[in-house]
């Protein structure tokens, strides 16, 4: 075990797990951020996807002891007020079904669209392939995102 | 206003209501007499208890509704779609409803469940029956206040009001109508007054989980607890002989290891210090029933349809003499292997098992039989049970099974703490509960260019076929009819996976139907119609589907989809399906993209009667397809030496992004009562993209997962 200090969503925490510990559990269980999801832990659905100093990661892949001073922004980060033109795209095409992988899907989105903000229909359907919907959510999340991009 | 049809309450739907001490009213409603049999007496209203309640509805004094959703959400819609129900005929503007999560209760509460696409369903009546009741009573309060004739009354949007324009909200009346005897005769509007039902009302959760507010079972936590990770035997067959666990307890974060039946949690602080616990776990195990290979299954599903070992659930006329007799046979095999459920969210649960109650919290589509069983396992009586259930990410039928709510209890219980058990994915896609691997063997006889005879055999793990298919389509309008099963008893364990026994029926009868017509040179939309009407003239008790719904579909897609408008590089493939009480038809259209046949676009046309809400049908029907598409063009999954060959998502492929064809779903319009959604798309599309993937390529894909089995050589 060893004291970890994090920047997460703005603010520092610290805490105390070992260092191999991945994000997505430091978040999870000690910082109880639970909208970063677990889905494979082994960084292929997406669903725990955070940004670390803006790049869209995989935080089941990510140890605690590998971030430093690099900032952490969650879900829960992402705006003051949940009025992020994605969550509000969320909203107005009602995206989700079961809704647990869509914490990620909008992280990654959010990355993306920061990179790239007038994408192509066919650049979100290549930057969201890596965040799996197992409700099969996808025709909705593509609107979302290209509506989000428009706004 | 409402003036339609007087609805006498029989004991088909009954309501009760009480005053609350808080202020307010609450209204107990009952629907799981809905699927009874309507001829029974009615009964007085004022001997039902609070026992054979299943929903409610608060009004408070200030005019808010809050309406408990009791149905467990899997991504279903229930939550949103079942209050929607109560606040059309209770009148009021939907911004005014709250809708919460019932817990499970068992006193007040029945039939709390999520499967088999009956939340809506079931619910049609009663839930509109119950906001109806309310709204007279409302009406009534406000008339007697007034001093008028409650047919001078009328009410919108929760307010009442009378013939001289005075008005008061059903909030100022509500202390006055909990004191009514609730009426014995009510109306119910017509669906041309509708102002809720059929409007695109958005996911009741939408701003929680785009903000990632805690919702699932996984997020829940309490003072105290401990996380669970368990190690279960590796491979169906085995048991446990013994273990070391000298590493774990050296694992910072290990709590505990215990062992309980054949399996071994360990015990953590938080969840990583347990998996991680677990990893360092050693076991003996011993086989106590013979391993079993995916090589075996297929040699003894093969066995089977060679065999003669069947159960025959339909027969009609005389296929054998139909096929000694015909100028051609078809035939074609279907193989599906077994195929994981993978909910986004893995397995877990909550339990506090202490000395006076059973506490337990988590995604469980079945609340009911699953408290019962943890009561029964544990010796406590289910007055000392409780159970909340938290939204699920997705069910698909897997969560009809409790074992991991089990396993938490067994566990806190012998912790003595409480306990959260989390399955991580590689126990989630190895623990078991499968949909069962099956294979058809399907054959038609030609005579003089028509179909004199129709022979469909199944063979599946541990049984598939549910007594009511062999009654769908094509029965009734081939002479001589036959279908019969077959089961291979196997120790890996099977179960309900979105659309069970229809799943993989339908791709295979669909499939097959298009081959026929290419053999008879016809349209593959005409022959199935032609073969509907035929069915359509003649009297069948145990028919299912209804013909001119099935036809209503077909036309509708083969409009939207224009089908047989060829253009240049695109093909199409057609399937139409009944299962689940809805009419679903569906053209796949595929394009070649880099050599292979991708499916850029379905069309889908479903006959569901009323569409409740626009947006949750939407979102159902396109998962549905989507769903159906991943898995029959990528579902892999086998065993060998009794253990699963896949445990994550690196060999295990799901559908992604770039895999997924547009979707576009039109539904019939009609006031006839709601069906279910929740399956009914996914079954056939299978077979509109195979029938699809051979007008592409000549090439007849039958066993999933497609796109390993189209065949590269022709391909290439
Ligand atoms: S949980 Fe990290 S990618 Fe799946
Ligand atoms: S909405 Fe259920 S997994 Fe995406």
């Amino acid at each position: 075990m060893a004291i970890h200090e994090l920047k997460i969503n703005g603010n520092r925490q610290s805490v105390d797990v070992d260092d191999d510990t991945p994000l997505l559990w430091v978040l999870r269980d000690e910082m109880n951020l639970v909208g970063t999801k677990y889905g494979c832990g082994i960084g292929q659905c997406g669903a725990c996807t955070v940004h670390i100093d803006g790049v869209a990661t995989r935080s089941c892949l990510t140890t605690v002891s590998s971030i430093g001073d690099k900032a952490i922004t969650t879900i829960e980060g992402l705006s003051a007020d949940g009025k992020h033109p994605l969550q509000e795209a969320w909203k107005s095409c009602d995206v989700p079904q079961c809704g647990y992988c869509q914490s990620g899907q909008i992280m990654t989105a959010a990355a993306y669209l920061e990179k790239n903000p007038n994408p192509s229909s066919d650049e979100i359907r290549q930057a969201m392939h890596g965040n799996i919907c197992r409700c099969g959510s996808y025709n909705s999340i593509q609107k979302a995102v290209e509506t989000a991009a428009k706004s | 206003m409402p003036s339609t049809p007087k609805n006498t309450i029989s004991r088909r739907s009954f309501f009760k209501t009480s005053a609350l001490a808080s202020g307010g009213i609450l209204i107990g409603i009952s629907f799981l007499n809905s699927c009874a049999p309507s001829t029974e007496v009615p009964v007085d209203i004022a001997d039902i208890t609070f026992n054979d309640f299943n929903a409610f509805i608060r009004i408070s004094n200030d005019g808010k509704i809050t309406i408990f959703s009791p149905n467990p959400e899997i991504g279903q819609g229930v939550k949103t779609t079942l209050p929607m129900l109560i606040a059309e005929e209770l009148d009021v503007a939907w911004d005014n409803v709250f809708v919460e999560q019932g817990k499970l209760d068992v006193d007040n509460f029945q039939n709390q469940f999520a499967g088999g696409s009956n939340g809506v369903r079931m619910a049609w009546l009663p839930l509109r029956e119950a906001g109806a009741t309310a709204r007279m009573m409302l009406m009534q309060a406000a008339a007697n206040r007034w001093g008028v004739e409650v047919g001078e009354c009328s009410t919108s949007e929760g307010i009442i009001t009378n013939a001289k324009g005075e008005k008061l909200g059903y909030g100022e009346v509500v202390l006055e109508a909990a004191k009514l005897e609730a009426p014995t005769e009510i109306s119910l509007k017509d669906p041309a007054d509708f102002k809720i039902i059929g409007q695109e009302i958005g996911n009741v959760d939408v701003e929680k989980i785009a903000q990632g507010k805690p919702l699932f079972g996984l997020d829940f936590k309490r003072e105290g607890m401990v996380y669970a990770v368990v190690m279960r035997p590796p491979a169906f067959g085995q048991t446990l002989v013994d273990f070391d666990d000298s590493e774990t307890r050296t694992v910072s974060g290990v709590l505990d290891v215990i062992r309980f039946e054949d399996k071994i949690a360990v015990v953590g602080k938080n969840t990583w210090s347990a998996m991680k616990g677990k990893r360092k776990l050693k076991a003996n195990w011993s086989e106590a029933s013979p391993a079993e290979s995916s090589e075996g299954h297929d040699q003894a599903l093969f066995a089977l349809l060679d065999g003669s070992q069947f159960e025959t659930m339909r027969m009609d006329g005389d296929v054998k003499t139909a096929f000694a007799e015909a100028d051609q046979v078809i035939e074609r095999t279907y193989e599906s292997p077994f195929l994981p459920h993978n909910c986004m969210e893995p397995m877990n649960f909550f339990a506090d098992v202490t000395a006076d109650k059973v506490d337990l919290v988590g995604p469980i589509q079945t609340p009911k039989g699953t408290a019962y069983e943890i009561a029964e396992a544990l010796g406590r009586d289910m007055s000392t049970v409780n159970m909340d259930m938290t939204r699920m990410g997705g069910g698909f039928g897997r969560r009809l099974y409790g074992d991991f709510a089990m396993e938490a209890a067994q566990i806190s219980n012998l912790a003595k703490k409480p306990v959260k058990v989390v399955y991580t994915r590689e126990d989630d896609m190895t623990a078991g509960m499968y949909r069962p691997a099956v294979k058809y063997r399907i054959a038609a006889s030609i005579k003089d260019g028509a179909i004199t005879g129709y022979h469909l055999k199944e063979a599946a793990v541990n049984g598939n076929m549910y007594s009511l298919i062999p009654n769908f389509f094509p029965a009734g309008s081939i002479d001589n009819y036959q279908v019969d099963v077959a089961s291979f008893d196997s120790n890996i364990t099977t179960a309900a996976w979105r659309a069970p026994y229809t799943n993989f029926h339908a791709v295979a009868e669909q499939s097959f139907f298009d081959e026929v017509a290419n053999a008879l040179n016809q349209d593959p939309v005409q022959l199935r119609l032609d073969l509907i009407n035929k069915a359509k003239g003649t009297l069948d008790p145990l028919r299912t589907y209804d013909p001119d719904r099935l036809i209503g579909v077909i036309n509708l897609v083969t409009e939207k989809s224009d089908w047989g408008k060829k253009k240049e590089g695109v093909f199409q493939g057609f399937a139409s399906y009944y299962c689940h009480n809805t009419h679903v038809a569906e053209v796949a259209e595929v394009v070649m993209r880099d050599g292979k046949p991708f499916v850029q676009k379905v069309t889908c046309a479903v006959d569901c009667g009323v569409v409740v809400n626009p947006l949750g049908a939407m979102n159902q029907v396109q998962g549905g397809i989507i769903d159906g598409i991943g898995h029959a063009m990528f579902g892999e999954f086998g065993f060998e030496n009794g253990r699963p060959t896949t445990d994550n998502f690196h060999a295990y492929n799901l559908i992604r992004m770039n895999d997924t064809p547009q979707v576009d779903v039109h539904f019939v319009k009609n006031d006839i009562a709601p069906t279910g959604l929740g399956e009914p798309s996914l079954p056939p599309v299978g077979a509109a993209v195979a029938n699809a993937i051979h007008a592409a390529t000549g090439v007849r894909v039958s066993k999933i997962p497609f796109a390993k089995n189209m065949n590269p050589e022709v391909l290439a």
